[in-house]
């Protein structure tokens, strides 16, 4: 061997080193991993009589196809880095360029509004009663309680992963005041009567719980939040005597109210939660664009500057907290009467996750994204139920997941301010996770 | 002579064993730009701190004499608070609201002062609209004021440095202030932009706000201070017009580490470095 040779050969090994390096050949490298890793998860059990069973089933076999596909598709797309990206989206990019500035008629909105209003109105009518139920169950109130998260998450940019407390907090009231807990209550009431007072109890536990911890920022708000949301469900889990512990309570009476009966028919309360969501949406929006709403972008981007130019920051904070758990509490009053039995196992952990999950992957502080979001989130196992084995659901929900937030970090329909905030803390200005700007990072 | 707007004495912050500011006091006479100097580390932007409540120090006091008002304790007062008394900053490091645009920017400060709560924002009920229309016009004049109004609907990262600045300036003059504490606004900034700072500065002096300058640009202070105080280790060395202080001994000494320069009035010492020597590098160099 000739020392060229070997020269040649040492470069041609340091280039391919070199090549690995690259961040675009790492992430393809991943994703083709995680693609191989879904379809393994995904494939048949292995055998004791013949091991390698479960990993020739998961590998060769035609429901892998798809994932190699996806695979190839995806790695090749990191590796283009970006180009085709930019390439696929030109058209879009090149129409929205045409169409800024354009103001759309009041006809064509009002049209478009109309139809939009007919989908929402009509379509459901048409639903098999299962999917009348996921609309409700799964969808509906996961929407309720994401427009309420968005508030704390997306508009103040506090990270609160106890949220589903107080969706427990409003659920137990309605069961107290319907007098279905060992402890009576006054007077019995309705459910749809609870409301204000569930509402009540959720924004009195928020502003307890907010008082003292919303000093705290980012990371360490969300581990107290994360325990307070444990405390509520352990407990409603031991208070034998008060919540009834681990059997929780039963026979919630549906809503009645002004004549008018829900029954076990998933689409009255369909078209309550419509006008509720509705009300909600309208209400968020005049805040987000108010005095309210850009103080809590203030505080959200830099607390400290907040501060200095007048704003009360905990005022605020704690406003947020309060206006995010009383949704919250609503949703809970809901979903007591439309399933009538809650327990403690009602309200994991897992849910708040499930929610905050729902605000991010539609988009933090906008309201039609979370909308979305909590929509699409609550709709998707659902629909893999018919196609995917039933343990490996939430398998291709997570990788719906990790891809969103690799392609799409800024959710589905993000807000602009989110958006150029995550943009700038890629730049290095500031810090898109609520906690304020990293020191030093500003100039 | 006039009122004072702030006084400050005997003030003294500690950070453990470290004296950062040590019996500090001066007058800022109401009206006047007041320009605080000192060599990097000398304590300004801890008092600068200590008067906007970000700091608690340990002793001493700092009254604030609100024009038509009852003078006021600043200590123990949260920022927002002191805020709220009428005293309002930026930041040495520009800490604007970046992903908002210039007129959000400014409006924030504004509307800080403003009464509208979630409900009356939810219902947009008459004050609420009647605060927000407010809002918007005196944004307006303050961009303009400060020379941003055609950017007023870019976002506030995207700005050049200088405008980046001055937005701070507006979004504090939003807060209607009657004290306006400036820390550094020309660090950074090229000759053209500090002279447009220079006039702003003027500008503000004459709507009758008093200015508290922070500033390492000896040119920019000696145009626009009416008077001077020197920071050194954390003790007032020198107070007076820009005349004495250029003249005062102490002061040289101080800037240079020794009276062998004559030109200290016109050396900015700004980002001067210590001279170092090369026996004293780190091992790990």
């Amino acid at each position: 061997m000739t020392t060229v040779d070997a020269v040649q050969r040492g470069s041609t090994w340091s280039g391919v080193q070199r090549w690995a390096r690259r961040d675009e050949v790492r992430r393809a490298a991943c994703l083709v991993a995680l693609m191989v890793t879904i379809a393994v998860i995904t494939g048949p059990d292995g055998s004791q009589n013949s091991p390698y069973s479960g990993l020739r089933g998961s590998l060769l076999s035609r429901h892998a196809i798809p994932f190699y596909v996806l695979a190839v598709i995806l790695a090749a797309t990191s590796l283009a880095g970006g180009r085709w990206t930019t390439a696929a989206t030109a058209p879009v990019r090149a129409l929205r360029q045409r169409t800024t500035g354009i103001v759309i008629p009041k006809p064509v909105k009002l049209v478009a509004l109309a139809l939009l209003a007919v989908l929402v109105l009509y379509y459901p009518t048409t639903l098999a009663p299962f999917w009348q139920t996921v609309l409700v169950d799964q969808m509906g109130i996961y929407v309720l309680l994401a427009v309420g998260l968005n508030v704390v998450v997306g508009f103040a940019g506090l990270l609160d992963l106890g949220y589903i407390a107080f969706f427990a907090i409003g659920a137990y009231t309605t069961a107290y005041f319907t007098d279905k807990l060992p402890v009576h209550p006054p007077f019995t009431l309705n459910p749809f009567f609870v409301f204000p007072i569930a509402v009540g109890a959720a924004l009195l536990a928020g502003v307890i719980l907010g008082g003292p911890t919303l000093r705290l920022r980012g990371d360490y708000l969300a581990i107290v939040t994360l325990g307070f949301g444990e405390i509520v469900r352990i407990t409603a889990v031991n208070s034998d005597a008060i919540t009834n512990g681990p059997q929780g309570a039963f026979g919630i009476p549906h809503f009645s109210a002004f004549g008018y009966h829900w029954t076990l028919d998933s689409l009255p309360y369909y078209y309550l939660l419509l006008v509720v969501v509705a009300l909600v949406v309208f209400f968020f929006r005049r805040l987000d664009d108010s005095r309210v709403g850009r103080a809590w972008a203030a505080i959200r981007e830099d607390e400290v500057a907040a501060a200095a130019t007048g704003i009360p920051t905990l005022k605020f904070k704690l406003m947020a907290f309060a206006i995010g758990a009383s949704t919250s509490g609503f949703a809970g009053v809901i979903y007591a009467s439309k399933v009538g039995f809650i327990n403690p196992d009602n309200f994991p952990l897992l849910l708040s996750i499930l929610v905050l999950t729902m605000v991010i992957f539609g988009g933090m502080g906008s309201i039609y994204g979370v909308i979305l979001g909590a929509a699409v989130l609550g709709w998707l196992p659902n629909y893999l139920r018919d196609y995917v084995p039933a343990q490996d659901r939430f398998i291709y929900f997570g990788a719906l997941l990790i891809v969103m937030m690799i392609f799409r970090p800024q959710g589905l329909l993000p807000s602009r301010r989110r958006s150029r905030e995550l943009r700038l803390s890629e730049l290095g200005i500031g810090g898109a996770d609520g906690t304020g700007p990293i020191p030093g990072s500003t100039q | 002579m006039s009122a004072a707007v702030l006084e400050v004495s005997d003030l003294t912050l500690r950070f453990g064993g470290l004296t950062s500011l040590d019996k500090v006091s001066l007058r800022h006479e109401r009206g006047e730009v007041l320009a605080v100097i000192g060599p990097n580390g000398a304590g300004k932007t801890s008092l600068f701190n200590c008067l906007t409540g970000v700091y608690t120090p340990q002793e001493g006091t700092v009254t604030f004499h609100p024009d038509g008002g009852t003078d006021t304790a600043v200590l123990g007062r949260k920022p927002f608070q002191v805020n709220k008394l009428g005293i309002a900053r930026t930041f040495q490091n520009i800490r604007l609201f970046n992903a908002l645009t210039a007129v959000e920017n400014v409006k924030i400060g504004i509307e800080s002062h403003q009464k509208t709560g979630p409900i009356g924002a939810m219902l947009r009920l008459p004050r609420t609209r009647r605060e927000e229309r407010a809002s918007d016009d005196e944004a307006f004049r303050l961009l303009e004021f400060v020379g941003l109004k055609a950017r007023a609907n870019q976002v506030a990262a995207s700005l050049p440095y200088g405008d980046q600045r001055r937005l701070e300036i507006a979004r504090a003059l939003g807060t209607k202030p009657q004290l306006l504490c400036l820390d550094e606004p020309a660090a950074g900034t090229n000759p053209a932009e500090k002279r447009q700072l220079e006039t702003l500065i003027r500008d503000i002096s004459e709507t009758g706000v008093s200015v508290l300058l922070i500033e390492h640009d000896m040119k920019l202070v000696m145009s626009v201070a009416a008077n001077v105080v020197v920071l050194n280790f954390g003790q007032v060395i020198a107070a007076g017009t820009p005349q004495q202080i250029q003249r005062d001994p102490k002061v040289v000494e101080a800037y240079l580490g020794g009276g062998e320069s004559d030109d200290a009035a016109t050396t900015p010492p700004a980002k001067k470095v210590p001279p170092r020597k090369t026996s004293l590098k780190k091992p790990e160099d």
